[in-house]
């Protein structure tokens, strides 16, 4: 089943569209990049297609009841929001409330995908510890593992690289690409077109108001939409690492 | 351990309601006191026991719990330990409802004029604050209209002060306001009882949601919470109950902003297991502080309010100096 289906889909804020005429697929064992210049729609798109904001046109996620759509996918926003002095243990454990039912207290399987999510993002050590006491990359890797312990077909994330010192970056692209491997769809956000080429399966570039590529990465990144889309020149190379992205100036 | 900490909040409301019952100018032995509460042995006894000491008791601990839980469930849905109950301005509503009722004598007129006009103003300020925050708005926006309401109340209620025909009438309306459970009857329980039991029913069934409201609004809408919804119930829920209290008790401040302070380390911070732990708590608060007013200084009438007030202003003193620690 396809999680994530935008046909005809439309936001707009006032009386302007901020996105119009999206169609956008995505299946199992993709790992999408969602790329854009700042405010060309990547948060209200992601945002949109949850139902979280007025819209034309059709969302498939958005179509579903909250309950279920909280079983499809996980979503992790931007902001780090972690409101009270709880345990790792206990905050993971949040990603599995979709999976209660009203009181009902979390039962083997449960602990089954909390113990996983820790144990992917290295958060082994960090059970009893209190997480607003954490540094803010701990904190975006104990979020991870939150949305992870959720369990769903389909993990979408906006900017969750932002804020990650280098290793952590590329052991979080390291966890959404094998979370795709496995058969999940994984949606995110990106400002870093090296992560972006290096990791995604494909790339959907938005620009004013609508898709401006959507491919493979070494067919979107072409220097001529890195300058119409990010006024920006970059070396792509294919390595044997995978594609390279490196910019190198403004236009 | 959140087990432990229930039966040692329950042990301790145990202990202090019987202790409530057992003190009182009447100066009644235990043994009398029990005997006329049980078995209604002895026609003075039996009023004092039945008609004063058990409603004074039986408020104390429902209008503690209130507060408490109602406090905790602000805390909870703005994720902020500073909030608490009288932010949405029912409080102030009420209490203006209970001021006017006083100024014109319709609180004369029958035994419940005051809690009823008290009631009012709670209705009205909630119906003020759903219309001014919207249907859709976030949590800022309650906030705000819970501020707008509160100045709104607090202004017209200095203006009835101000506009008072005598000394005497302001100083019944200031002391009402101090907040008290002297002299209550049962009627006062029957009439407060109903309303804080629906609020908290209400409230304790939004545990999930609160625990989900850790994350923020949009990872809480996208655990299936549905916040439109849960902010509806709050202020009702929160306006039924304080609405309630404060009509029969007066304003009883601190209560809600200290107890859930005090109890979060204790239920390792989750906000739905501190709703319950808060309602114990704010009744273990109120039945020991409505003790401490009739033991300190019995000849004195002081009033439960400033009691509150005394002893929870350093508390919250101590929380803003931890606050600025973590800060640093």
């Amino acid at each position: 089943m396809t999680e994530f289906a935008l046909t005809d889909f439309a936001v707009a804020r006032g009386p302007c569209d901020v996105l119009r005429d999206i169609n956008l697929t995505v299946g199992a064992g993709e790992f999408v990049g969602l790329l854009g210049p700042n405010g060309a729609g990547k948060t209200t798109l992601m945002r949109a297609a949850l139902g979280m904001m007025p819209h034309r046109g059709h969302s498939a996620l958005a179509a579903l009841s909250a309950r279920d759509r909280a079983r499809h996918v996980a979503w992790l926003p931007q902001a780090r929001e972690i409101g009270w002095p709880v345990s790792v243990a206990d905050l993971v454990t949040l990603g599995r409330l979709p999976h209660l039912a009203r009181g009902q207290k979390p039962g083997d399987a449960d602990r089954a995908a909390i113990e996983a999510a820790l144990a992917r993002m290295g958060l082994d050590g960090f059970r009893t510890r209190i997480a607003t006491q954490l540094s803010g990359g701990e904190q975006a890797r104990v979020l991870i593992a939150r949305a992870l312990a959720q369990d769903t077909p389909l993990l979408m994330a906006d900017e969750p690289a932002a804020g990650l010192d280098p290793a952590h970056q590329l052991g979080l692209m390291d966890t959404l690409a094998a979370e795709a491997t496995r058969g999940r769809s994984v949606i995110a956000s990106l400002h870093d077109l090296g992560l972006a080429a290096r990791y995604c399966t494909r790339l959907v570039v938005l620009w004013q108001g609508g898709i401006a590529a959507d491919g493979p990465p070494q067919d979107v990144l072409t220097p001529d939409l890195l300058a119409r889309v990010f006024q920006i020149r970059a070396h792509v190379q294919q390595t044997e690492d995978g594609p390279i992205c490196q910019p190198l100036g403004v236009v | 351990m959140t087990r432990a900490l229930a039966l040692v909040l329950v042990a301790l409301i145990v202990a202090l309601f019987a202790l409530s019952l057992l003190i009182g100018p009447a100066g009644l032995s235990p043994a009398t006191s029990l005997a006329a509460l049980i078995r209604g042995e002895g026609l003075a006894e039996t009023l004092v026991m039945r008609e004063i000491r058990l409603p004074r008791a039986i408020l104390a601990a429902i209008i503690g719990a209130a507060l408490g839980l109602a406090g905790a469930a602000m805390q909870g849905y703005l994720r902020n330990p500073l909030a608490e109950p009288g932010l949405l301005g029912v409080s102030g509503s009420a209490a203006l409802g209970a001021v006017i009722a006083l100024q014109t004598g319709f609180a004369a007129q029958f035994a419940l004029g005051l809690p009823f006009a008290a009631l009012i103003g709670a209705v009205l300020a909630v119906g003020l604050i759903i219309a001014l925050a919207g249907p859709r708005g976030g949590a800022l926006t309650l906030i705000l209209a819970g501020i707008a309401v509160s100045a709104l109340a607090g202004a017209f209620t200095a203006l009835v002060l101000n506009l008072s025909p005598n000394p005497f009438a302001a100083s019944e309306i200031m002391f009402w306001m101090m907040g008290s459970l002297a002299d209550r009857s049962m009627t006062h329980v029957w009439l407060a009882a109903p309303f804080i039991v629906l609020g908290a029913v209400v409230l304790l069934a939004q545990g999930r949601a609160f625990d989900a409201l850790t994350l923020g609004e949009d990872s809480a809408a996208s655990l299936g919470v549905n916040l439109s919804r849960l902010r509806l119930m709050l202020v009702l829920a929160v306006a039924s109950m304080v609405g309630a209290a404060t009509a029969v008790a007066g304003a009883v401040g601190f209560v809600g902003l200290v107890v859930p302070h005090i109890l979060r380390p204790f239920v390792r911070a989750r906000p739905s297991s501190l709703l319950w732990a808060s309602a114990l708590g704010g009744a273990v608060l109120v039945l020991a502080a409505d003790i401490a007013v009739r033991v300190v200084l019995p000849d004195r009438d002081l009033k439960l309010g400033v009691l509150t007030a005394i002893v929870g202003a350093p508390l919250f003193l101590h929380l803003v100096f931890k606050t600025r620690g973590q800060a640093l």
